[in-house]
């Protein structure tokens, strides 16, 4: 058997493919290995989690340091309880606090961590005890409606008090 | 007056049936190739040769199309996003369609009507020129010696010309917004990277381009094989190879992206 040149354009036409198949991979999946003993597991129970999902961002001041694993209902106390994969270079003290933020105005929501003052770390398998809920926009409206409603009854009724 | 309704009926019944029994040969010609792959194995020089016509000489078209495709995703994703002032997600725009449908499908149109029409205008004149006929008669199976290893080039080489198709759109899309339009360089691709998951859109991009060459070379090896042995019959088969082709393409891709995402 001898070599030829379709042999030549075979090869490089299947190289073309492995380099292009790598390029999507790394350049735009962002697909780094990882191994697994290099993280740990932490659990944050929140009372409304609004749209977080799974595989959302956990960002310590901005800096991305893990992973929204699992979500799910407790149903003995009716909150999210939502396990996180923390990279272990990134310790956080046992007072941190977790809570759920909106990238811009309509993007994801991803779980903020803000370090606290304890100079014990949490450890894998904790519990983030302080946590605050995510901003349900309907909520909030309906918050404000009702609040302008009072305030707006108040001033009726001072106005009715002063007629009298 | 009988003669009158039943005669268009008769058409319509025939035609059917027509459909049907090809359907079914077309399924026992994949089985037959599937059979026959062993010497593919064996003598993977030609698979190699045909890897050559079908894949190495489609590059350019490839190459050429997957740059204007996404030049022109960059231009209209970017008159799109900008009136929501979202314009920074350009990349992970031009990136997830074409790394799900247009990558894939696009590709498999052009390979469709660049390879597939070749082989089965090659088969069909083999079968007009009897050259499929001597070599049954030389005890040389012509479906493992012509057909199969066609099939299996096509099988190979659909995902890596998608795959280029992807890298050179995903180019375009960035000559367009970030060296024309000037958005910033790193927003590209970090908005790209965060919205692109490898399993979900590459994989799923991949197994779709390999599921359209098994399709499209299918239709055209058994178009070709199939052909009526004239030079209008291959000529029709030709037609049919890249009408039917195109149908499969686009039907397959609703029903995997019904499946995948």
């Amino acid at each position: 058997m001898k070599r030829s040149t379709i042999d030549l354009w075979v090869g490089i036409f299947v190289a073309i493919g492995i380099a292009c198949v790598t390029f999507l991979s790394l350049k735009v999946a962002n697909l780094t290995p990882q191994s697994s003993d290099t993280t740990y597991s932490l659990y944050a129970d929140f009372d409304n989690i609004g749209g977080l999902k799974i595989k959302a961002p956990v960002k310590s001041s901005g800096v991305v340091v893990g992973r929204v694993t699992n979500i799910e209902l407790d149903t003995k106390r009716y909150v999210a309880h939502v396990s996180l994969t923390l990279d272990s270079r990134y310790q956080f003290s046992h007072d941190t606090s977790a809570e759920i933020l909106t990238a811009g105005l309509l993007g994801e929501q991803y779980i903020g961590l803000t370090q606290g003052g304890d100079p014990e770390n949490l450890k894998s398998g904790d519990t983030i005890t302080i946590t605050s809920s995510a901003l349900v926009l309907e909520q909030l409206i309906s918050k404000f409606m009702l609040s302008f409603a009072e305030k707006g009854d108040s001033h009726s009724a001072h106005k009715t008090s002063a007629a009298q | 007056m009988t003669e009158l309704l039943a005669s268009p009926l008769r058409k319509l019944g025939h035609l059917a049936i027509n459909a049907i029994w090809r359907l079914g040969f077309a399924s026992r010609f994949l089985f037959a190739i599937l059979m026959n792959s062993g010497q593919c194995v064996l003598r993977f020089s030609l698979v190699i040769r045909e890897v050559y016509f079908a894949g190495v000489l489609s590059l350019i078209i490839i190459i050429v199309s997957g740059l204007f495709v996404g030049m022109v995703l960059g231009l209209q994703g970017y008159n799109t996003l900008a009136r929501f002032g979202s314009s920074d997600a350009l990349g992970a725009l031009v990136a997830l369609s074409l790394l799900r449908e247009l990558g894939p499908v696009l590709a498999a149109l052009l390979f469709a009507s660049r390879s597939g029409s070749a082989m089965t205008a090659e088969i069909g004149l083999m079968k007009t020129t009897e050259q499929l006929d001597a070599m049954s008669v030389m005890a040389v199976n012509p479906i493992a010696r012509v057909v199969a290893p066609r099939f299996w080039a096509g099988v190979l080489s659909m995902p890596v010309l998608a795959a280029l198709f992807n890298v050179m759109g995903i180019f375009g899309g960035y000559l367009v917004g970030v060296v024309m339009i000037g958005l910033d360089e790193g927003t590209y691709w970090s908005q790209m990277r965060n919205s692109v998951d490898f399993h979900n859109d590459i994989v799923n991009g991949l197994i779709k381009s390999l599921v359209f060459g098994v399709a499209v070379t299918l239709i055209a090896v058994f178009e070709g094989y199939d052909a009526t042995p004239t030079a209008a019959g291959v000529s029709s088969a030709t037609t049919r190879t890249v009408v039917t082709s195109a149908l499969v393409i686009l039907a397959l891709d609703f029903i995997l992206t019904a499946f995948m995402f």
